[in-house]
């Protein structure tokens, strides 16, 4: 059964929201257990609210897109979900695990479910790409280097690099660097896969490979995956659901269908790209 | 008025917040030690870098360093005619002084910064991000090994500084004051003792110890892309000299 047949977005946001966080985001798992929940997440950063109680479930196996214009905490949620930042309030559980109040063990064994995608690849550059993606199983796993060998290349097969492990990052394109941190992102096998802006910076071509490779990984791993991103055609091709984000909150979340069929100005204007509207206007 | 309280109450504070993050990254690096066994080829590498990189610059310091010192001396002690103590001086100042505090100035300056600019680059890439989300520990993966490396480098080459500064010193004695050389090598070996030689050593692996602490904290605090990891480089050589000249009196107050 498909992910976006099982939820609707009506029935389960919250019709009750609260009156300190009026974000109609709250959502109950119908049927597939939460791979990931987001309670409440509040975060200040320099003095402005980037997260303004965000409440959020993402189910096993679905593909959630979570998009918004820049600035608007999509990056910041990612890093709540990987224990990278903590929450000046709320919570989130990973697989029922809460990160952001919990010994350093659980926050490793919650970490060890997750593959992250970094925007910019953050390959450790004096490393060979080979080198980068058994890192994880170098320092993790006591297993023999055939073993690594076989695993690393079985992985850059997949993603189409099986040439370039001896290659430096410097030496590979933007697109490559992509797929190498796809590759090293689930060198272990993660249940679930962070992407953030997986096609930022590419060209049109290059961008609907990298959405092909998140697909592809969604098919043959059966992953959970999250990818933020404020490229349309990305979070239409990819995503079961999407979440939009506007100045902190969730302002509207539903399938891609439901977005694309949306009179809401504010979704109209973003996933359009118009210029004039409410995402423009400023305050009197 | 008010203003400039207000700016030296942040300045204090982030001063007092930028020390106890530095302590603390010291002690979790130090914590990491028992696990240098898998680091160690990292370590060996670091090590090579930091030792052989800083030759040339720390034999250039040490030798001028010793041939000022013997040329300083050496023009007083002359009005006394006693330019035959300066095996004494130079040896005695090599040791215990010169040589653990100029090679570590220099290896501030050269590999300080480099660890700084390296892990400060790391930081706004998000690599060091990355490692996290890899649960591999930045402090055991990037800190310890250069930890490591520096404060044995740092002995390593304020023994080489010691020998070049006072063969410096020599040839000043010898071509400028006729002190002869056997003579200038026996008052020093007669005046050294094994604390001037430890105690110089023990400084050194100090400073080298401050010098990587700093450096990889300042890296590891980077923020606001290249700027940001250029602030860090001055700020972590700017800390280091400061730190190394304070030690360097408490140090001395307490070994002799």
């Amino acid at each position: 059964m498909r992910i976006n047949a099982i939820v609707s977005p009506v029935e389960g946001i919250d019709e009750t929201p609260s009156v300190a966080h009026p974000t109609p985001v709250s959502y109950r798992p119908m049927m597939a257990p939460a791979a990931i929940e987001l309670c409440e997440l509040t975060k200040s950063l320099s003095g402005r609210m980037v997260l303004d109680g965000v409440s959020l479930t993402i189910l096993k196996g679905e593909t959630m897109a979570v998009i918004g214009g820049s600035g608007a905490g999509k990056s910041v949620t990612l890093k709540h979900i990987v224990g990278l930042m903590k929450p000046d309030r709320g919570c989130v559980k990973v697989d029922g695990v809460d990160v952001t109040n919990t010994n350093h063990g659980s926050l490793e064994a919650a970490r060890r479910k997750i593959g992250f995608c970094f925007q910019g690849s953050a390959l450790l550059n004096s490393l060979s790409v080979f080198e980068n993606v058994a890192l994880p199983l170098r320092e993790h796993e006591r297993i023999p280097e055939p073993e690594i060998r076989r695993r690393v290349e079985e992985k850059l097969a997949l993603v189409g690099l099986a040439e370039a492990g001896q290659k430096l990052p410097s030496e590979i394109s933007g697109g490559m660097k992509k797929r190498v941190g796809l590759a090293r992102a689930i060198i272990r096998n993660p249940e679930i896969l962070l992407y953030d802006e997986p096609t930022a910076g590419l060209d049109p071509v290059m961008g609907t490979a990298i959405n092909d490779l998140i697909l592809d990984m969604q098919k043959k791993l059966k992953v959970t995956s999250v990818l933020v991103t404020h490229d349309m055609s990305s979070a239409f091709r990819v995503s079961s659901r999407i979440a939009m984000l506007l100045k902190g909150r969730i302002v509207k979340l539903g399938t891609p269908a439901e977005f694309k069929a949306s009179d809401d100005p504010l979704v109209k204007q973003f996933i359009y790209g118009e210029s004039e509207g409410p995402l423009t206007r400023t305050p009197a | 008025m008010f203003a400039a309280i207000v700016k030296a109450q942040r300045w204090f504070e982030n001063s007092c917040a930028g020390a106890g993050y530095t302590l603390d990254l010291f002690l979790r690096a130090a914590g990491q030690i028992p696990l240098l066994r898998r680091k160690r080829r990292e370590t060996i590498q670091q090590l090579a870098l930091c030792t052989l990189g800083s030759l040339p610059v720390v034999f250039i310091t040490a030798l001028f360093t010793g041939m000022i010192v013997s040329l300083q001396t050496g023009q007083v002690l002359r009005d006394f005619g006693q330019e035959s103590s300066l095996g004494y001086i130079v040896t005695i100042g090599m040791c215990r002084e010169m040589g653990p505090v100029f090679t570590c100035l220099s290896l501030a300056g050269l590999v300080g910064s480099t660890y700084a600019a390296e892990i400060g680059t790391m930081k706004v890439s998000e690599e060091v991000d990355a490692l996290e989300v890899m649960s591999i520990d930045p402090v055991y993966y990037l800190v310890m090994p250069r930890l490591i490396a520096l404060s044995l480098a740092a002995v390593a080459l304020t023994t080489y500084a010691n020998v070049i500064g006072i063969a410096g010193g020599a040839l000043v004695a010898r071509s400028n004051f006729d002190v002869d050389l056997e003579i200038f090598l026996k008052n020093g070996r007669d005046a050294l003792k094994m604390k001037d030689i430890y105690g110089g050593l023990l400084k050194s692996f100090l400073f080298g110890t401050t010098i990587s602490i700093v450096a990889c904290g300042q890296g590891l605090r980077a923020d606001g892309g290249p700027a940001g990891v250029g602030r860090a480089t001055l700020r972590s050589v700017v800390i280091s000299f400061m730190l190394i000249l304070v030690f360097d009196y408490l140090l001395t107050w307490m070994i002799w």
